[in-house]
């Protein structure tokens, strides 16, 4: 019988890979559902609340005060930036391998704001309050993939 | 209500990866250290309430392998929250107000160095159209940084302030992690890693735990010679979409201050849970701080020991040890959870 | 109006450098060297294994190693008869918790070179190495367990252990 070390810290360390992998098919719902389609064929929808506020990505609920939400209601594929915050090393699974603004911006005819990354080029292009547009990806699925990243208006 | 106060609190040095201990290694000397102190052992114990994240040890029901480090035996009454250990004590703090039992055990653990934390708690976001683009914790938090400071009654260079001021701190807090002092003009002139934030705008990645015993009446006054009086403890969430939030403010703190009694007289100690720098900045002007408190974070707070799911209840810890020990009369302990301050949890202290 | 979208596929993938502590270490490095470590508590004296470096019952440390035998008891055991993916063992097998001698609790390993209806509880059970170039920390060093003829150990002395 032998006593463990009286210091673990003079024991070396014992340490293993371990990777937790999951592809999640999620259902989302008829409210989500509406929105992933309405991306697949290039367009933005959102919801209005029973208080006339427009919520884009759309919820199934009012975030305010717990109320279904009403119509559906189609919203512009550009719009203003509302805060920001420039990558200038992206990670692997970040949307763009290139130096990239993270923005949530709050699209024409939506009172919120949805998170996005917008390729800027470069930092000095991006400020609080500019306007920027959806670049589609080449090909839909149905999903928030389906917008590529948002992209400067003035941009060619 | 029913008076309960932290009689006891432990914790273990945060550092950067304990390579050597599992969770439940940490956690043993811990509770047995809260125990002891309170003098109260696991048998007489009531409640025993955790917090902690099995995403962080990347092992589903890790949270139950951690009941080895208390001795589950006789079988006891337990709980646990898929949060920071703040709220495991509130939920004994409310387990205490039924009557029938006069302590109990709350305690956190977290080894974030097993992982890369910042892209974890992209897990919590939205999981339909924001978790697919894999935003990080930190460009989360740049988002909200940025908001703020367009608000224009902040700067970087306030934001250094808090950095600087936390290391200061820190150096006289033997379980700190970054201790290295800030030279403030120094660091602004470092790039940022993502913009607005630098990297003293970020807390440390750390391995860490901590545990309080709480104690209703007269078991408190047997337990501690000047027991930490919780006089009032509220939390309060905001919608979880981040663009419906107004990141640049935090009315989930502003009201859960209001129902804890926090909005009135002077603190001699404020521990504020602020991970990264500006939402120090953001949460003293929600709690109205001012120059309410004497002390603001003398622990160096969450920018310089961060272990996650634990660095909420350490604040609560920090501020009843100054009252434990006669250094403070009157504290105000604040945790937070979620991104951008999603929810924020206040809690009163008093000296008999 | 557009189409309806019903599900999203959504991967998630999450790198760790997994610590396995002190002692787990401990047993994970006596298997490199064909040995099975367990430890003692020093409150209630029972032997874990593998150790995770707490008495779950007291709730204290165990610092004591306890060099076990290879040999013991199957306290009880089930039949897998559908394999799971990624399973490498052709069913139908067993999978039996073996009461070593001299542990209080017992490990959970493979039964092989038996058929499935012949296992019983209380039956004598060794454990089969890997060759000794492939012994490395890792439960894997033991292939399996398998009888070893020896008679049944009575209910009795594994009453307490299951
Ligand atoms: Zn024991």
């Amino acid at each position: 019988m032998t006593t463990a070390d009286a210091d673990p810290r003079q024991a070396t360390p014992l340490t293993a890979p371990h990777m937790l992998e999951y592809e999640y098919t999620r259902s989302v719902g008829p409210v989500i559902g509406r929105f992933f389609g309405a991306l697949q064929e290039r367009r933005v929808v959102g919801v209005r609340t029973a208080g006339g506020r427009g919520l884009v990505p759309p919820q199934e609920y009012d975030p305010e005060s717990g109320e279904p939400v009403g119509d559906f209601v189609d919203v512009a594929s550009a719009g203003v930036v509302t805060t920001w915050a420039w990558v200038h090393a992206p990670r692997p699974k970040h949307p763009l391998q290139r130096p990239f603004a993270w923005a949530l911006v709050q699209l024409d005819g939506a009172d919120t704001a949805m998170l996005h990354a917008v390729d800027a080029g470069d930092e000095s292009r991006m400020s609080t309050g500019m306007r920027v547009r959806i670049r589609w990806s080449a090909e839909t699925h149905g999903d928030i993939h389906d917008i590529a990243c948002f992209e400067p208006e003035d941009a060619r | 209500m029913r008076d309960v106060a932290v009689v006891s609190f432990a914790q273990a040095p945060s550092v950067r990866a304990d390579q050597l201990r599992n969770e439940v290694e940490i956690l043993m000397p811990v509770v047995a250290e809260a125990l002891g102190r309170s003098g109260i052992s696991k048998h007489e114990i009531g409640f025993t309430c955790s917090g902690s994240s099995d995403y962080l040890a990347g092992q589903p029901f890790s949270f139950v392998m951690a009941l080895d480090a208390v001795g589950a035996w006789p079988p006891m009454a337990e709980s646990h929250v898929e949060m920071d250990g703040a709220w495991a004590l509130y939920e004994a703090w409310a387990r205490l107000q039924h009557g029938d039992i006069d302590s109990a055990l709350v305690y956190a653990f977290g080894k974030s160095s097993m992982g890369d934390i910042a892209e974890l708690l992209t897990l919590q976001l939205d999981p339909y159209s924001v978790v697919p683009l894999w935003p990080d914790a930190v460009s989360v938090a740049a988002l909200q940084a940025r908001a703020m400071l367009d608000g224009g009654h902040h700067s970087e260079r306030d934001m250094a302030a808090v950095a600087a001021r936390s290391r200061r701190d820190a150096a006289s807090n033997p379980n700190a992690q970054v201790r290295t002092p800030l030279d403030e003009a120094a660091a602004l002139a470092e790039p940022c890693i993502v913009s607005p934030l630098r990297e003293h705008d970020c807390p440390p990645v750390s391995d860490g735990a901590a545990a309080i015993v709480l104690a209703a009446g007269e078991r408190a006054r047997q337990a501690c010679a000047r027991p930490a009086w919780i006089r009032g403890i509220d939390h309060r969430i905001e919608p979880a979409s981040l663009g419906a939030r107004d990141l640049a403010t935090s009315q989930s703190a502003a009201l859960a201050a209001r129902h804890a009694g926090a909005l009135g007289g002077a603190f001699d100690v404020a521990e504020i849970h602020a991970p990264f720098t500006h939402q120090e900045l953001i949460l003293r002007d929600a709690l109205g701080l001012g120059d309410r408190a004497t002390a603001m974070n003398p622990s160096g707070g969450a920018l310089v020991a961060n272990p996650v799911m634990v660095a909420g209840l350490i604040r609560i810890g920090e501020a009843a040890q100054r009252i434990i020990d006669g250094r403070a009369r009157r504290a105000l302990a604040h945790a937070t959870s979620g991104p951008c301050l999603q929810q924020n949890l206040v809690c009163v202290l008093e000296a008999d | 109006m557009s189409e309806q979208v019903y599900g999203i596929k959504v991967p998630i993938r999450l790198d760790y450098t997994y610590v396995v502590g002190t002692a787990p270490a401990r047993f994970l490095r006596g298997l490199a060297q064909g040995k099975i470590v367990g430890q003692r508590c020093p409150s209630c004296a029972k032997v874990y294994v593998p150790p995770r470096g707490s008495c779950p019952t007291c709730g204290v440390p165990t610092r004591d190693d306890v060099a076990l035998s290879d040999k013991g008891i199957v306290t009880t055991f089930c039949v897998v008869n559908i394999p799971f993916a990624g399973s490498a063992v052709k069913a139908p097998y067993v999978s039996a918790s073996v009461l070593l001698d001299g542990a209080d609790i017992p490990l959970f390993h493979l039964l092989q070179e038996v058929a499935t209806e012949d296992v019983r509880m209380g039956m004598r059970v060794e454990a089969v190495w890997v060759p000794n170039d492939e012994l490395q920390p890792s439960m894997n060093s033991i292939r399996y367990f398998r009888p070893t003829g020896e008679p049944d150990a009575p209910f009795e002395s594994f009453k307490e252990h299951l």
